[in-house]
């Protein structure tokens, strides 16, 4: 399957299940738009009335470049076919289960009151409640006793506000490494915080243990205000920032992102990303909110043609900002091309409700973080373990090909079906599809391939 | 030449998609 696009000046052929890239002129990729439905020959005619103006494209020159697709086709770089997906697809249905990793839900409080928050500000549309050690502790060693032969495991400190229960994150961490030998296993943790309570003491903790943190900044200090105040309807912007600079100064080790959330008020959301990058924040992460419809924060239709423009100005500003040598990195643009995830991982995406599970301060077990709270979807606990097969079956069926939009979409091997609770909480099944999260994810990819094809120009010495 | 071809691998150890997701 191939995909065709025009951005940036470039004409782009993406191969989709060999994950191969062309960038060509207009005359081939109108010959490629063309290879499977027409005769050599009508094709050849085509080619040559189309551009009877050119002098450059000629009979000889149009066999050259056929030549050169065929090439391509014969090596699998062009037209390939998914018989090798699902053929790993139909594999992944007979794998053992293992847990790799944990969001550890160590608070359902919060000491912000944001009113787009998925997690009903922290507290998951229960009551307030910080995970005690006992629990957390048990969490980590089911999460150890789950994993067979992995040795990499990942627990993400999340809430609501972890660092509203700062002690047991260090004492879990210290347990941890304290059986990481042991076991031969190695932990890497990280944080998700609004940054109130950050201080020295959390950034050199972090710095030593953190693996990755995340730090949720919502852009210009207007735009940050209108969703993220306190209980007594302050913004924030002006108490997390300067911690976020000092933090970002004195991460060492580790990595950081700047996690935004985008609403239907601030569509020109790449303002707010290019005030982040001129705080002096490197690396960023701005996602659209995901509400309910009738939210007025929620995104429209009407917003899409919008929404993709600012992903292009987002591309063409980043690669402005490399050539000039003040770079920076959006989430969704880092591609790696020549040493990505195999197609295991690209079939069977995130690994939610199987290797991927949330952990409530109750340790109760839900498939991710996003579906905590409901009910319909309690796995098990932590003491008892996975209780509800069937349902952490359903997940285990869960991945591209068993979404039937997504069997025959060019992007299948980038978005591996997409968000289950995106899903879920669109259509109401986890096999659905997210339709407008859809749409927003390919513009991204298309953005992202074009700027692997103007950095590789660059790295020729081109323009 | 009208084509030119990335460098890429054959595809053939949770921001609310992987393929950003380095192989370890």
């Amino acid at each position: 399957m191939v995909h065709q696009y025009q951005l940036g000046g470039y004409h782009i052929v993406l191969d989709t299940y060999s994950g191969s890239v062309h960038a060509v002129d207009e005359v081939a990729y109108d010959m490629i738009a063309l290879y499977q439905t027409e005769s050599r020959e009508n094709l050849t005619r085509r080619i040559l009335e189309k551009y009877n103006d050119r002098p450059d494209v000629t009979a000889e020159d149009v066999a050259e470049c056929l030549a050169d697709i065929d090439s391509l086709v014969a090596a699998g770089k062009l037209f390939s076919t998914r018989q090798d997906a699902t053929a790993t697809a139909d594999l992944l249905q007979d794998r053992p289960v293992v847990i790799k990793a944990l969001c550890l839900h160590v608070a359902h409080t919060c000491n912000l009151n944001c009113d787009y928050c998925f997690a009903s500000q922290g507290k998951y549309k229960g009551e307030r409640a910080l995970m005690d050690f006992e629990t957390g502790k048990r969490a980590l060693d089911f999460l150890v006793e789950n994993s067979g032969t992995r040795r990499n495991l990942e627990v993400d400190f999340f809430g609501g506000e972890p660092l509203m229960n700062f002690e047991v994150v260090k004492q879990l961490v210290v347990y941890a490494r304290s059986i990481e030998k042991e076991k031969k296993k190695n932990f890497r943790f990280t944080l998700t915080t609004n940054g109130v309570l950050l201080d020295d003491e959390v950034i050199d903790f972090a710095n030593r243990e953190m693996h990755n943190v995340v730090l949720s900044l919502d852009g210009r200090k207007e735009v940050h205000d209108r969703h993220r105040v306190d209980y007594q309807g302050r913004g924030s912007y002006d108490l997390v920032v300067p911690k976020f600079q000092r933090f970002v100064q004195k991460r060492t080790n580790g990595t950081y992102y700047m996690r935004g959330t985008y609403t239907h008020e601030n569509t020109d959301f790449t303002n707010d990303i290019f005030h982040m990058a001129d705080l002096g924040f490197t690396e960023l992460s701005m996602e659209p909110v995901v509400c309910s419809p009738d939210d007025p924060c929620a995104l429209t239709k009407e917003d899409l043609p919008v929404l993709f423009r600012q992903y292009e100005i987002l591309a063409e500003e980043m690669l402005r900002r490399k050539k000039e040598g003040r770079p920076f990195t959006f989430y969704h643009y880092m591609l790696d091309l020549s040493h990505g995830p195999c197609i295991y991982k690209r079939i069977s995406g995130c690994g939610s409700g199987t290797e991927y599970l949330a952990v409530t301060p109750s340790g109760e077990l839900y498939p991710c973080h996003q579906f905590v709270g409901d009910k319909a979807y309690l796995l098990g606990d932590i003491w008892h373990g996975i209780q509800n097969t069937a349902l952490r079956d359903k997940f285990k069926n869960c991945n591209v090909f068993s979404h039937k939009q997504c069997r025959d979409c060019w992007a299948n091997m980038y978005c591996s079906g997409g968000c289950a609770a995106n899903a879920y909480h669109a259509t109401g099944d986890i096999t659905g599809v997210y339709e407008y999260g859809c749409e927003l994810f390919k513009k991204r990819i298309e953005c992202a391939i074009m700027l692997k094809v103007a950095e590789s120009e660059l790295e020729a010495g081109g323009a | 030449k009208r084509i030119k071809t990335l460098e890429t691998r054959d595809l053939k150890e949770c921001c609310t998609g992987v393929a950003n997701q380095p192989c370890e």
